[in-house]
């Protein structure tokens, strides 16, 4: 498989002097095309730090990190964000949906923030997702009265609406419950199938990992397995 | 940027009281700034109508022409003066420029009179009196002399004279009894009074006499010409670009009426000052009022905004969305208090009936366009702090909140 990306060295250090917290420790780390990973560790041991990075939310002290024969350290803020919206994808713990708008027009908003409308392509798009997730009787519905579970679901169409790459998600069943959990893991893992999208999955739970073909264990800011 | 329209304006229909506030904050802004625009327009309307609406608001004077100058042979200069006689100025050629003046655009009336003084007595009993001999059929051109009769009729005829009330009452006089009439060039007429008028201006009414064209020229022996033309404008503002206008077109001095009514317009300068300061605080509090508003309401969507940015939201959609925000806002109340104002000065009397004990509001210069323009404008400006303050968010930090 070919490489998607690939970071060297990434040191993450918070804060200066004294209260200087070294999260990532020279850490190195390769992903290829339509991998699934699980990425454990203890809390602190710097999984979200990395995730950030990876999603270009943030840059490493220092280090260097590739993605799609890009160097993402050098490239200014506007790439950045172009770069994200079109190849990289997210899905958080609290799901973070937009309240004001509709699980639809959650799930468009990578789309129309590009195209600067909804465009009918995008509306058709985020319905078959949404369908895909089966929400499809709650896609007009107000992502305030959504489950949790839902939301989430909602959450995983968002990331993959504009058919990313990489989907970074950061302990997506962490609020859900078991049966909402493994609902959400077993999408991820049909999509990641079908449509060879890359997920990297921060999470503590040792059952979620083992859904996922390739296990990471960061410990103390590295790679420890 | 429609979709940047789009969330801007979820964002405000999403919280409907607090957008309400707002707008009605805003809208409270707009309705004083109107109402203020409103009242000292109208209180510079009413002042000029009450100060300057009965005058001449461009006065063509004729000019006392020096005497005539004598050199003697040792190169002294001798001025030719005829002894006795009275120096009355004429504008001999009046019949020619009337018709010229009344052409020029924004002239209203135009009253060639001769002016004068003189006494009246009747009986034992004499005043001084100011005579206004005016052309029949123009004595109101000037003065509404019509709008102050309260006796008779303000139409002068050859041996007719008006007065005030105040000279009426003085020399005991009422409608229909005779006086004599002596000028300041010794000719005597006797004149029947036809009219009792009162202005409400002790000067006037008690010194000031009206008689008719071709009874002037009998008192001051003056056969032909006017000593002086009274004009007056649809517009008073444009009185001193019309009396240029009229110089330039007859050769003649042709004096506004803003001549020698510094203090006046000082005045009304000042009182205009004031209204800017007062409309000034009005949009100023509006400024502030929507920057206080979107800085709360950038800083409780700030998990939000870090989402934005993080699906690929740019900072300048970031910053679009919330100046299209402070825009809608100001549009909206703009629209609002100027609709309320419009509403609020309704009931006033129109200013051409302002009435003495009302407030003189003038409807028609509320500047609702200037308003609503103003506070989309003022608005915008407050938005950019805190659009700005948004578009800085890290999303990293705002997503963990």
């Amino acid at each position: 498989m070919s490489t998607l990306l690939e970071v060297r060295n990434l040191v993450k250090t918070f804060g200066t002097g004294d209260v200087a917290t070294r999260v990532l420790r020279g850490m190195s780390l390769r992903l290829a095309t339509g991998e699934m990973a699980a990425l454990l560790g203890p809390s602190g041991s710097g999984k979200s730090t990395l995730l950030t990075i990876l999603g270009t939310l943030m840059k490493p002290t220092s280090g260097s990190f590739e993605m799609l024969g890009q160097d993402l350290i050098t490239s200014a803020d506007r790439e950045l964000t172009v770069f994200r919206n079109m190849h990289i994808g997210f899905v958080f713990q609290f799901h973070n949906l937009l309240p004001d708008f509709t699980a639809l027009e959650n799930v468009m908003f990578p789309t129309a923030v590009r195209e600067g409308r909804e465009t009918p392509t995008a509306r058709a798009r985020g319905r078959e997702l949404l369908v895909r997730m089966g929400l499809a009787d709650r896609i007009n519905f107000p992502s305030a009265n959504l489950s949790g579970g839902q939301k989430q679901r909602v959450a995983v169409a968002r990331a993959l609406m504009n058919a990313p790459e990489l989907v970074l998600a950061d302990e997506p069943t962490g609020n859900l419950d078991r049966a909402s959990a493994m609902q959400v893991m077993e999408l991820i893992d049909q999509i990641n199938r079908e449509e060879g999208t890359t997920f990297l999955i921060s999470t503590h739970d040792e059952k979620i990992a083992s859904l996922c073909r390739r296990q990471l264990v960061v410990g103390d800011g590295v790679l420890t397995g | 940027m429609l979709y940047a329209l789009k969330i801007a304006a979820r964002y405000l229909t999403a919280s409907k009281a607090q957008t309400a506030l707002l707008v009605v904050g805003v809208a409270v802004g707009v309705f004083i700034f109107i109402f203020m625009s409103a009242l000292i327009g109208g209180l510079a309307e009413f002042i000029l109508s009450r100060t300057v609406g009965d005058i001449s608001h461009i006065t063509i004077e004729a000019e006392i022409d020096d005497p005539a100058l004598l050199i003697s042979p040792e190169g002294h200069v001798l001025a030719v003066a005829q002894r006795g006689g009275i120096r009355t100025a004429t504008l001999a050629d009046a019949a020619t420029w009337l018709p010229l003046i009344e052409a020029v655009p924004g002239v209203k009336a135009v009253s060639p009179q001769i002016t004068g003084a003189g006494f009246l007595t009747r009986g034992a009993q004499i005043s001084q009196v100011s005579v206004t001999g005016v052309e029949p059929g123009r004595e109101s051109a000037i003065l509404d002399l019509d709008g102050y009769m309260v006796e008779g009729a303000a139409r002068l005829a050859s041996g007719l004279i008006v007065l005030g009330r105040d000279l009426a009452d003085d020399l005991a006089l009422s409608l229909g009894q005779t006086l004599r009439l002596q000028s300041s060039n010794g000719v005597t007429a006797a004149l029947t009074l036809s009219g009792i008028y009162e202005t409400g201006n002790g000067g006037m009414d008690g010194a000031r006499a009206f008689v008719s064209l071709p009874t002037a020229r009998t008192l001051f022996a003056m056969p032909q010409g006017v000593t002086q033309i009274e004009i007056k404008l649809d517009d008073l503002n444009a009185a001193d670009a019309t009396a240029l206008r009229i110089q330039a077109l007859t050769g003649l001095d042709a004096a506004p009426w803003t001549d020698g009514a510094e203090q006046l317009m000082e005045a009304l300068n000042a009182q205009a000052q004031t209204g800017y300061f007062l409309k000034t605080f009005a949009l100023i509090t509006i400024v502030i009022g929507v920057a206080s508003a979107l800085l709360l309401s950038t800083y409780r969507r700030r998990p939000e905004i870090g989402i934005m940015r993080a699906m690929g939201a740019g900072r300048g959609f970031v910053v679009f969305v919330f100046v299209t925000q402070g825009a809608l806002v100001g549009l909206m109340g703009g629209i609002t208090g100027a609709a309320l104002g419009y509403l609020a000065l309704l009931p006033f009397p129109s200013r051409d009936a302002f009435e003495v004990g009302t407030l003189p509001m003038d409807i028609t210069q509320g500047s609702y366009g200037l308003a609503i323009t103003l506070t989309v404008i003022g608005a915008i400006l407050a938005s950019i702090l805190p659009a700005r303050s948004a578009a800085r968010v890290d999303p990293v930090t705002a997503i963990g909140q």
